[in-house]
């Protein structure tokens, strides 16, 4: 049955983003803004300029004879452990012995100006013994370089599976890897305190790693240590662990100086040094009967990790989770590899491995229709996931929208009639083509690592009826400030306006999980949600006392008292002085973890997620036969958003997530040369999209769905799915160049389908 | 010293001249509102508006503050988001909070100075032109949905406004702050002023290459600022040449009657070539000087024959363009010696003009190859035909032998496909991040024949 679509009510609006009044004025802090304290020092970061070697002698010499340079600080300084790996110890602060990756780390300098500590750096001389560099990921995979053992997900009898297949196609597929390109680039600002306490101003998604990591290098306990992050001008998982060496570095110069040291990089600096989503190279086969439905699908993924582990393994379980996207294949095997090169450490990136997986799912599904002569909508609609499915990880499919998200679009945009158009226009035009593509999409939301899934919420009601909340998500854009004070001020009754969002502070909030993984807003939504309900119950028992009725019959409403629905006397300060007066608690600290999920590694088999997002995009594209350019004339999504608490906001995240994926899948290029050199380093070769590149058009429908009750208030995980969409880009790329040139059949598809690939497919 | 109107406030400063206004602004005026997302002119996360006293209306236009020498800022009016904001929000900040244009808000006052700068203008504001005007301004977050929606809801409210007297109209209407209306009086009092540099030191102009190569040593750097000398800036017809003057932006060029005139697809051609605020500082003589092979304007004004004119001192000598240039960044220029005009001749009614450009992103990007042709036909037989190509060999360059080739000649498919492999020996593209050699080849191939696909349609398509 085709669920009701229920579109955006214009008249009803959504609370604003909280932050955008001071964004629009320029008055909003990010660390660069924070006014400097006297004595500050800036720094400037001396990195590796060859992918591998052995450092063979540095010399300082002529950097401390430089006026304004204050201190030159390298891996002899380190009080504690020279390590700033996460998930595995490999890798140092400051390189010692042996250099992985251009643009590592090896020494800092700190200096009155910042002029001067870059000036600085450029007169540290460093001999390097060179030593041959990887920088292909199947390369390092057959000389065994690989971060950990590598990991099989499987379902069903692959061997059994095959022999039933009417149909079996393999091929290659491989994409590469996407700058961040948060507008604000790393920094952080640290202040040295009394007793060797150190606080540490940061753009950073994750608090307590930044904490943990400061403490282990500073030799120092955690408690030591307050990380305090106020907003973050984009992060998208790059600042979620490859915020943290900045953090470190700074605290460790105001360790070592007794000064406040700051350092931001610049934008080639950021992109030089710091990791980008995973390049992938994979190989798959697929396998389908007559009637379309697969039966079999096997894969390799290669991931390209680069010099050190960062959260490549996390990366690569979630490539593995998603790998059969929104389909439901009865017999999988697939298999991932985390392979080490000489480049900088590959990090998190919305959709965390998890888009790589399914482009070449597509890929698989797109070749296969060619080869069986049908439109790859019709094996994506014939596969798709249904309740009492499986999952290759053993979780049970429930509350699936994957058929009913495809059925909303059907209705709402017919695709027979979007084909029929592209038809007729490429059967009257020679030197423009059209293509379309449709792109299913399923995403778990949990962070997989099962123990990551908790946070925190303090709420305090001042005594003017104020209300300050500190939590442990990080605001970068998303709005979960904004989303917070919306569950506060439903729970509590009370207008948004008296609700402050504190910074993310590990003082105050500990031990926090990093903003990532979408899960942020409903973590910390549902402690939010759990103070305030603490809170509210005490606020009625005060009620309570005063108007000697019993707790059931009363209520808050708009800042009011309900007795049996009618509102006595008794506003939302009044209640508030009269609980001081009965001295009762203000404040509350809750803990939130989400309940039922668990996976077992061992047989990678459990329920690792939470529940999943679902939704079905369709786009079109024109191309342009004589140039290779091209223009995206619409891209229709139905979202299963279930019931959104906020749908500017919701918006927001879809149009965003969708362009950005599109990026990776058009133009965003990172090229590396064999000796591990990015080339595209700057924003003048590294193109993300602008106002131009976009979709003319981009029809978001909010699919009415019941929602989860692990999503706070029944609204969705937003943050990562929207990006997935973006692999439609690809295809109806593919689509159109197969107009123009029908025996245009890739070898490998490689994303991103950039101009120059669609001038030599029209024309190979 | 260096004085401007920055904001409400006269500054006279002793700042160096080569200082960027982003630096200034923020960290020796502690304006943090405007911020640095790139410093080399690619995101807009630094636009401030710079305005210009001109027969006695202020003209604003956005600049990238990144890559603007504080020396450029004399005797004009810089505003930064401090200097737009004003109790309640303004219509463009009020648009893009309601539409949800801002989320890390990063970019947004970038955005924001760009939509205030373009309500400024002196002409009718269309959904178009607005657009245009954030071209330069990138965004990692929305998408750019919700900030077209925003701009289409200011610009119902700005179409209003009196093309007369803009400013005006909106301090009425609480677009800008009252102090605006006194800045044409302030501005008058400042006085030009005459640098005193040796005549050796580099010559910088709106700083747009120099500041993204080379930013540190510019700092240091004692240069010639040539950037607001108006002499310099001059646009003209004489003797069946036009001439430009050096300093004359992108924006300018475009925006000359007589180049209007005779390139009627001038503003589809320059749409291509950077964003607005880089289009409203980079120079026609910093664009040769730069000697890059795939500069745009370069490639534009090779095919139409130019000639430039150096001059050091009293001493002037006229080279031709396709002259100029002798091997990668490598030209016939002594040291000492200025553009001081661009010319070329008036195309007569029988040429037309072609200008072609493709990048990885369309827009904001450099050239993989453009491509210029000069063409004037009778009777469908080639008469005089100029073509220029960059980005496949070391410098950008002028095809000679194919121009020669197509001398003379009918026009036919024919002709062209035989012309391509002569076009094939004068190029020699290399591989690197703007595509590999085989691309580059082909896309010049591609480039050649669209030339005529655009200028005579009915007989190629």
């Amino acid at each position: 049955m085709v669920k009701k679509i229920k579109e955006i009510p214009t008249h009803i609006p959504s609370m604003k983003n909280i932050d955008s009044h001071s964004h629009v004025r320029g008055e909003s802090i990010y660390i660069d803004d924070i006014p400097e304290a006297q004595g500050t020092l800036y720094t400037a970061v001396c990195t590796s300029t060859i992918a591998h070697g052995k450092i063979i002698s540095v010399n300082y010499k002529e950097v401390l004879k430089k006026e304004g340079v204050i201190q030159i600080i390298n891996h002899h300084d380190i009080p504690g452990e020279n390590q700033i790996g996460g998930i595995i110890p490999d890798e140092p602060l400051f390189a010692d012995k042996e250099v992985h990756y251009q643009g590592q780390p090896i020494a800092m300098v700190l200096a009155t100006t910042e002029a001067i500590a870059r000036a600085a750096v450029h007169l540290i001389k460093i001999k390097y013994k060179e030593l041959p560099a990887i920088v292909d990921p199947i390369e390092a995979y057959k000389k065994g370089n690989l971060h950990i053992p590598s990991r099989t997900f499987s379902l069903g009898k692959m061997d059994k599976a095959w022999k039933q297949c009417e149909y079996i196609i393999e091929g290659k597929a491989d994409t590469d890897g996407q700058e961040h390109l948060y507008l604000e680039t790393q920094g952080a600002y640290a202040f040295p305190n009394e007793n060797g306490h150190i606080t540490i101003a940061s753009s950073t998604q994750g608090p307590t790693a930044l904490q943990r990591t400061a403490a282990k290098v500073l030799n120092i306990p955690m408690h030591k240590i307050e990380v305090d992050v106020r907003r973050l001008g984009g992060g998208f998982g790059g600042k979620e662990d490859q915020a943290t060496a900045w953090g470190v570095m700074a605290a460790l110069g105001a360790t070592i100086t007794r000064q406040p040291v700051k350092l931001i990089l610049h934008r080639m600096d950021d992109m030089k040094m710091t990791g980008k989503r995973n390049p992938y190279r994979s190989t798959y086969k697929i396998g389908l009967d007559k009637q379309l439905n697969i039966l079999a699908y096997e894969a390799d993924y290669y991931q390209n990790a680069g010099a050190a582990a960062d959260l490549s393994p996390a990366i690569l379980e979630r490539t593995l989770f998603h790998s059969t996207n929104a389909y439901y294949v009865p017999n999988v095997k697939v298999t991932a590899h985390s392979c080490i090169t000489n480049i900088p450490p590959n990090t998190a990136f919305r959709g965390f491995g998890g888009p790589q997986g399914m482009f070449v799912m597509e890929a698989a599904i797109a070749k296969a229709a060619r080869k069986i002569g049908v439109k790859s909508r019709a094996i994506q609609q014939q596969n798709l996931l249904n309740n009492g499915h499986v999952f290759p990880y053993g979780q049970k499919v429930e509350e699936c929208e994957a058929i009913a998200t495809w059925k909303g679009l059907e209705k709402k945009h017919p695709l027979k009639a979007i084909q029929q158009n592209i038809d007729q226009f490429n059967a009257e035009n020679i030197h423009y083509k059209k293509g379309m593509a449709v792109m299913p999409i399923c995403f778990g939301i949990s962070f997989t690592n099962t123990p990551m899934n908790n946070a925190r919420a303090l709420v305090h009601i001042y005594q003017d009826g104020s209300i300050g909340i500190s939590t442990a998500a990080v605001e970068m854009g998303q709005g979960v400030n904004t989303k917070m004070v919306q569950v506060a001020a439903k729970i509590l009754s009370v207008h948004a306006d008296r609700i402050k969002i504190e910074s993310t502070n590990t003082t105050r909030i500990a031990n926090t999980s990093p903003s990532a993984a979408s899960a942020t807003a409903d973590l910390n939504g549902k402690a939010v949600a759990m103070a305030c309900e603490v809170l509210k119950k005490r606020l009625l028992k005060v009620a309570a006392k005063i108007l000697k009725v019993k707790i059931t019959e009363l209520r808050l409403k708009d800042e009011r008292i309900l007795v049996k629905n009618s509102p006595v006397k008794i506003a939302w300060q009044t209640l508030i002085q009269e609980a001081m007066l009965q001295r009762v608690n203000l404040s509350e600290h809750a803990h939130y973890a989400t309940p039922k999920i668990h996976f077992d590694k061992n047989k990678e088999k459990g329920h690792p997620f939470a529940y999943h997002v679902y939704g079905t995009a369709v786009f079109e594209v024109t191309i342009d036969c004589i140039r290779g350019r091209y223009e995206f004339d619409a891209v229709k999504v139905v979202h299963d958003f279930g019931t959104s608490m906020n749908r500017i906001i919701d918006l927001g995240q879809m149009e965003g997530g969708l362009v950005q994926g599109m990026g990776w899948m058009m133009m965003e290029e990172l090229i590396y040369n064999k000796n591990g050199r990015l080339l595209s380093n700057a924003l003048s070769t590294y193109k993300i999209p602008d106002i131009y590149s976009v979709p003319k058009e981009v029809d978001v429908t909010f699919l009415n769905t019941d929602g989860n009750d692990m999503a706070i208030f029944k609204s969705k995980a937003v943050g990562e799915p929207p990006l997935l969409y973006g692999i439609g880009a690809y295809f109806a790329l593919l689509d159109a160049v197969q107009q123009f040139n029908p025996n245009f059949e890739p070898e490998t598809y490689h994303a991103p389908f950039t101009p120059e690939k669609v001038l030599m497919g029209l024309y190979g | 010293m260096i004085e401007f109107i920055l904001n409400n406030k006269l500054l006279k400063t002793a700042a160096r001249p080569g200082m960027t206004v982003l630096d200034f602004v923020r960290y020796q005026q502690q304006l943090r509102g405007t911020k640095i997302g790139c410093r080399e002119g690619d995101c807009g996360a630094c636009n401030v508006l710079e305005g210009k006293l001109e027969k006695g209306k202020m003209h604003y236009q956005n600049i990238t503050a990144c890559l603007m020498p504080l020396a450029n800022a004399h005797g004009k009016h810089i505003v930064t988001i401090e200097g737009m904001n004003m109790k309640q929000l303004n219509p463009a900040q009020q648009a893009m909070v309601d539409e949800g244009g801002t989320q890390c808000g990063f970019c947004t006052v970038g955005f924001i100075v760009s939509m205030t700068g373009y309500c400024m203008t002196h002409e009718q504001a269309t959904y178009e032109e607005a657009i245009a005007a954030i071209d330069g301004n990138i965004c990692r977050c929305t998408g750019y949905k919700s900030i077209e929606r925003a701009c289409q809801k200011l610009i119902q409210a700005v179409k209003k406004k009196s093309i007369d007297k803009p400013i005006e109209w909106l301090i009425k209407k609480q677009y800008l702050p009252e102090y605006f209306s006194n800045i044409p009086n302030r501005l008058k009092k400042i006085a030009v002023i005459e640098q005193k540099v040796k005549t050796n030191s580099m010559a910088v102009g709106g700083g747009t290459d120099l500041y993204v190569q080379r930013p540190e040593e510019m700092l240091e750097q004692s240069a010639k600022h040539l950037f607001n000398n108006k002499a310099y800036k001059k646009i003209y017809s004489k003797d069946g040449f036009i001439y430009i003057g050096a300093e004359a932006t992108v924006t300018d060029i475009m925006e000359a009657p007589i180049m209007k005139k005779h390139f009627p697809q001038l503003p589809q051609y320059m749409k291509l070539v950077s964003s607005t605020p880089i289009r409203n500082m980079g120079t026609i003589a910093g664009n040769f000087v730069n000697a890059s092979p795939i500069g745009d304007l370069t490639i534009f004004f090779l095919a139409l024959n130019s000639e430039i004119i150096l001059t050091k001192k009293e001493n002037e000598r006229t080279i031709a363009l396709n002259n100029f240039y002798v091997d990668y960044k490598k030209m016939r220029k002594k040291a000492g010696e200025i553009i001081r005009w661009v010319r070329f001749k008036k195309p007569g009614k029988n040429h037309q003009f072609n200008f072609e450009k493709v990048s990885k992103r369309t827009h904001l990007d450099i050239a993989s190859v453009n491509s210029a042709i000069l063409i004037s036909t009778k009777q469908n037989k080639v008469e005089q035909v100029h073509i220029s190509i960059g980005g496949v060999a070391p410098i950008p360059t002028y095809l000679f032998k194919t121009s020669k080739f197509l001398q003379g000649k009918t026009l036919s498919l024919d002709l062209i496909n035989e012309a391509k492999p002569i076009l094939n020996t004068e190029i020699s593209p290399i591989s690197d991040a703007r595509g590999t050699a085989d691309y580059k080849r082909l896309l010049a191939r591609q480039l050649f024949f669209v030339h005529f696909v655009e200028l005579f349609p009915e007989q190629f398509h």
